[in-house]
C-alpha cells in the first residue's frame, strides 16, 4: 500500500504541475513527493500496531478475566498468572489439566474469538489509516510544497530514534544492576559487602542447614582482582610501552610492516583461548618451574593468570600509546636531534614527557580492561578466595565469582544471585570511572598539540 | 565568462598540483627530471665567488636525492667566519635541503641521501668516524616554526648543556641559562617566569627561546631555516637584530624568503635555482649588480 502511494504520490506531484515538461516547478524532485506520501499511507499503520501489540494482550486478557466466575478470579496475583497461563495455552489446543479445561472452556473460547476480531479491527484500522494518511498528503500535493524537508524531518527522527535505543539498552542494564544490588543490600549490609573480610557465599537452601549464612566480605575478591591486574600491568605496561617506541622512533617502515599485523593479531585471539594457554601450558609450567625453585606454586596461581592477562594486553597498550608518540610533533624530534641528543635521549627526555599524559590514559585504559576480563582468570585463576598478595596462590575476581555465582540452579532472589549484581555494580562503576578519567586525560593531551 | 572560465582553469591548474603530491614517487621525479632538463641545458656554473676568505665549513660538489629524485646538483659553497650567509631561491629550490645537509638532519630522512664533501673546519662531517651528535652540537639549527619543549623555560635552554654536561653543578647551569638568553634578548622577559613553560610565550619570544636554546650549547654555526616566517615585523626586527649581534660570534647561515631581510642582515648572498647554487656573492652584488639572468629575475620580483 505505501509503495503504491509512492507511485501515486509521485504521479500526482508530476500531474499537479502539468506534466514532465514542467518539473522543475516543483519545489523537490517528484521522488520526494512520492515518498511523502509513502510516508503519510505507511507510517500511521506501522505506529498502530506497535501500540497493538504492546496493549491488545493485556486488554483482552483483562475483558477475559472480569467474564470468568467470581469464585475463580477472586484468587491471589500468582494464582491469576498461573490461570491466564492454562486460558492461553487451552486456547492455542495444547494439553491443560483436564479438570481445569472444564472450567476454562468457555474463556479460553472469548479469548480466541476476541483475538480473532482483534487482529480484523486491526487490519481495518491500518488500511483505513493508511487511506486517510494518503489522501491527507494527496492534498498537500502542491507545487510549492517543501516534501523534500518534510521527508528530511523523518528520515532524522528515524536516526534519532534508533541512536536512542543504545543509549536506553544501556540505561536500563545500569537500572536493573543498580535495582537489584539494592535488593542484595537490603539483606546484606553495604560496609559488610566492601570491607569484609570473607567471602564465601554459599547459602543454604534450608534454613536448618549448617553454614546457612554465607559471608559476603567482597575484600579478597577485590584484593585478587587487584593483584592480578598488577601482574597484568606489571608486564603489559613495559613492554607495550617500549615496543611502541621502538616501531614508532626506531623500526624502519618494513618493520613496521611485519610487526603491526602480528601485534594485531595477538590483538584478535579470543580470550578463550588465552584462557586455556594460561591454564594447560602456562600454569604447569609455573608449577614445574616453581618445584625446581623449591617454591610452591598452587596449580591455579594468580601469577599465570596475571602474565597471561599481561600478554592480552601488550597489543593494546602498545597501540594505544604508539598512537599518542606519533601526535608527538615531528618539530619536537627535530629541535632535540638538532642540539645533539641520541634517539634514546630524544625519546627519554622529550618524547615520553610530552606524550605522558596520553601514555597514562592509555594505561587506565587498559587497566579497566583487566580488571573486566573473566575468561583468563575463569579458567586460571582459580576460585578460592584467599586474601593474599602471594601471586603463588590461587586467588579469584570479581568477574570470577560474578560467573560463579549465576551458573547452576539458583534462587533469583537469594542474596547468592543478588551479590552478582552488587559485585557487577561495583565493576561497573569502577570501570567507568577509570574510562571516563582516562578518555579525559587522552583528550586533554591531544587538544594539546591540535 | 571569460572570468569564471579563468577561475575554472586554475582550479583545475591546482587539482593537478594535488594530483601530482600524491602521486606515486615515478611520476613526481620525472616532472622534477624535466624541470631540471630546462636549466641543464644553458651550460651551468656557478656565478661569483663561492669560497669566503676565512671558512668554517667548506661544501664541494654536494649532491642531495631523495629517492630517485635529485634535489641539490654540484653545490659547493664556504661559510665563513663571522659572516651570514643568506640563502635565497623561489620555493622548493633546495635551501632547506642545503642547509639540512651542514648538520646531517637529513640522516633523519629515511630516503635522503647526502654526497659530497662537507667539511667543519677541515674535517670531513660525512665520514664515518663522524660523531653526529657531536656535530650537530657543533652546528646548530633553527626551525621555520618555533619549536620549544613542551618544559619550563629553563629546562628548554638546559636541554642542551646537560645533554653535552657543559655543566658540572646548578650555579654553572643558571649561569649558561641567563647568558644564552641574555644574547637571545630574552632574558628581561623571561627572567621572572623561568619555570613556567616555553610554549606559553609568544610566538617571537619561543622563537628566541629556541635560538637561546641553540646558543645554549654554545656552537660555532648557526643554520636558521626560514627563522622569522611564523612572525610579525617587531619581532622579526628583533630576531634580525640579534643575528647580527650573533654574526659577531658564529658564523651563520639563514633561509629566507624576505629579499630586503637578505640584504638586511647577511653580508654574503647565494641564490639557489631549481637545485642548483646559481650565484654566489656579496649582497650587494647580488642586489645591485647580479651576474646571473636567473638571479636577476629572481630578486627584481620577476618570477619566484
Ligand atoms: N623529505 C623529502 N622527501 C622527498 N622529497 C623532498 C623531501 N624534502 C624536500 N624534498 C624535495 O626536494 C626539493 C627541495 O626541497 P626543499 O625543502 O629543500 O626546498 P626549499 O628551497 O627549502 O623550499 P621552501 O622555500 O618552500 O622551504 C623539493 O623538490 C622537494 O619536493
Ligand atoms: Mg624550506
Amino acid at each position: 500500500m505505501a509503495v503504491a502511494s509512492f507511485v501515486l504520490g509521485r504521479r500526482r506531484s508530476i500531474a499537479t504541475v502539468g506534466g514532465y515538461s514542467s518539473i522543475r516547478s516543483l519545489h523537490s524532485l517528484p521522488k520526494y513527493y512520492g515518498y511523502y506520501a509513502a510516508i503519510w499511507c505507511g507510517l500511521p499503520g506501522l505506529l498502530l500496531v506497535a501500540a497493538w501489540l504492546s496493549l491488545s494482550d493485556s486488554v483482552i486478557t483483562g475483558r477475559v478475566v472480569a467474564s470468568l466466575p467470581e469464585a475463580l478470579r477472586g484468587s491471589s496475583d500468582a494464582q491469576l498468572g498461573l490461570l491466564v497461563n492454562d486460558i492461553k495455552n487451552l486456547a492455542a489446543g495444547q494439553f491443560v489439566n483436564p479438570n481445569r479445561a472444564v472450567e476454562l472452556g468457555a474463556a479460553a473460547e472469548l479469548y480466541n474469538s476476541l483475538q480473532a476480531s482483534a487482529r480484523w479491527i486491526l487490519s481495518g484500522l491500518i488500511v483505513a489509516l493508511g487511506l486517510a494518511g494518503f489522501l491527507y498528503s494527496a492534498t498537500r500535493l502542491q507545487p510549492d510544497f517543501r516534501a523534500r524537508n518534510k521527508v528530511e524531518t523523518v528520515i532524522k527522527a528515524a536516526l534519532v530514534v534508533a541512536s536512542t535505543i543504545a543509549i536506553f539498552t544501556t540505561v536500563g542494564i545500569l537500572l536493573s544492576v543498580l535495582f537489584e544490588a539494592l535488593r542484595f543490600f537490603q539483606k546484606i549490609s553495604f560496609t559488610e559487602f566492601l570491607f569484609g573480610l570473607t567471602w564465601s557465599p554459599q547459602t543454604a537452601l534450608r534454613a536448618d542447614q549448617v553454614g546457612s549464612s554465607g559471608a559476603f566480605g567482597a575484600i579478597p575478591l577485590f584484593a585478587g582482582t587487584l593483584l592480578i591486574s598488577g601482574i597484568a600491568m606489571f608486564v603489559a605496561l613495559p613492554i607495550g610501552l617500549m615496543t611502541a617506541v621502538y616501531l614508532t622512533e626506531y623500526a624502519s617502515p618494513r618493520i613496521r610492516a611485519v610487526i603491526k599485523p602480528v601485534l594485531e593479531i595477538l590483538a584478535g585471539i579470543p580470550t578463550v583461548v588465552y584462557g586455556f594457554f594460561a591454564a594447560l601450558t602456562v600454569a604447569p609450567l609455573l608449577r614445574d618451574l616453581g618445584t625446581s625453585l623449591g617454591l610452591e606454586v598452587a596449580s591455579e596461581s594468580a601469577l599465570g593468570a596475571g602474565l597471561v592477562m599481561g600478554v592480552m594486553i601488550i597489543p593494546f597498550v602498545s597501540s594505544l600509546t604508539d598512537d599518542v608518540i606519533n601526535a608527538v610533533p615531528q618539530a619536537m624530534r627535530d629541535g632535540s636531534y638538532a642540539l645533539g641528543a641520541t634517539k634514546s635521549e630524544t625519546v627519554k627526555r622529550v618524547i615520553l614527557p610530552a606524550a605522558l599524559p596520553g601514555i597514562v590514559g592509555g594505561a587506565l585504559l587498559a587497566v579497566s580492561r583487566a580488571i573486566g576480563e573473566t575468561m583468563i582468570v575463569v579458567m586460571a585463576a582459580g576460585l578460592a578466595a584467599n586474601l593474599t598478595v602471594n601471586p603463588l596462590q590461587a586467588v579469584t575476581t570479581v568477574t570470577v565469582q560474578i560467573v560463579t555465582l549465576l551458573v547452576g540452579d539458583q534462587e533469583f532472589d537469594s542474596a547468592k544471585t543478588l551479590a552478582a549484581f552488587a559485585l557487577g555494580l561495583v565493576l561497573f562503576v569502577v570501570t567507568l570511572i577509570l574510562n571516563v578519567f582516562a578518555l579525559h586525560v587522552v583528550r586533554k593531551y591531544r587538544e594539546q598539540y591540535e | 565568462m571569460s572570468g569564471s572560465q579563468t577561475a575554472e582553469a586554475v582550479d583545475l591548474a591546482e587539482e593537478e598540483q594535488l594530483d601530482n603530491s600524491r602521486a606515486p614517487r615515478m611520476d613526481q621525479s620525472q616532472a622534477v627530471a624535466e624541470d631540471f632538463q630546462s636549466v641543464a641545458q644553458e651550460e651551468y656554473e656557478t656565478h661569483g665567488t663561492v669560497t669566503a676568505e676565512d671558512p668554517v665549513m667548506t661544501v664541494r660538489d654536494c649532491n642531495v636525492f631523495y629517492g630517485d629524485a635529485q634535489a641539490l646538483f654540484d653545490v659547493n659553497l664556504d661559510i665563513g667566519r663571522n659572516q651570514v650567509v643568506a640563502l635565497i631561491g623561489p620555493s622548493g629550490c633546495g635551501k632547506s635541503t642545503f642547509i639540512r645537509c651542514l648538520n646531517r638532519m637529513n640522516d633523519t630522512i629515511d630516503t635522503a641521501v647526502v654526497t659530497g664533501d662537507i667539511r667543519l673546519y677541515g674535517e670531513d662531517i660525512n665520514s664515518k668516524s663522524t660523531d653526529v651528535v657531536l656535530l650537530r652540537a657543533r652546528v646548530g639549527m633553527v626551525f621555520q616554526k618555533p619549536n620549544p619543549f613542551p618544559k619550563s623555560i629553563f629546562e628548554n635552554v638546559a636541554y642542551g648543556p646537560r645533554l653535552h654536561g657543559l655543566a658540572s653543578n646548578r650555579a654553572e647551569l643558571d649561569e649558561i641559562v641567563e647568558t644564552s638568553l641574555r644574547r637571545a634578548g630574552l632574558w628581561e622577559e623571561a627572567k621572572d617566569r623561568l619555570d613556567q613553560p616555553g610554549t606559553g610565550l609568544s610566538g617571537g619570544q619561543q622563537q628566541r627561546l629556541c635560538i637561546a636554546r641553540t646558543i645554549a650549547v654554545n656552537p660555532e654555526v648557526i643554520l636558521m631555516d626560514e627563522p622569522c616566517s611564523a612572525l610579525d615585523p617587531i619581532a622579526t626586527a628583533r630576531i634580525e637584530d640579534l643575528i647580527d649581534e650573533l654574526s659577531e660570534n658564529y658564523a651563520i647561515a639563514i633561509v629566507t624568503h624576505s629579499m630586503q631581510q637578505a640584504a638586511r642582515v647577511s653580508q654574503r648572498t647565494a641564490y639557489f635555482h631549481l637545485g642548483k647554487l646559481i650565484e654566489v656573492d656579496e649582497t650587494n652584488r647580488i642586489f645591485t649588480n647580479p651576474g646571473h639572468k636567473l638571479t636577476e629575475d629572481y630578486v627584481t620580483g620577476r618570477f619566484g
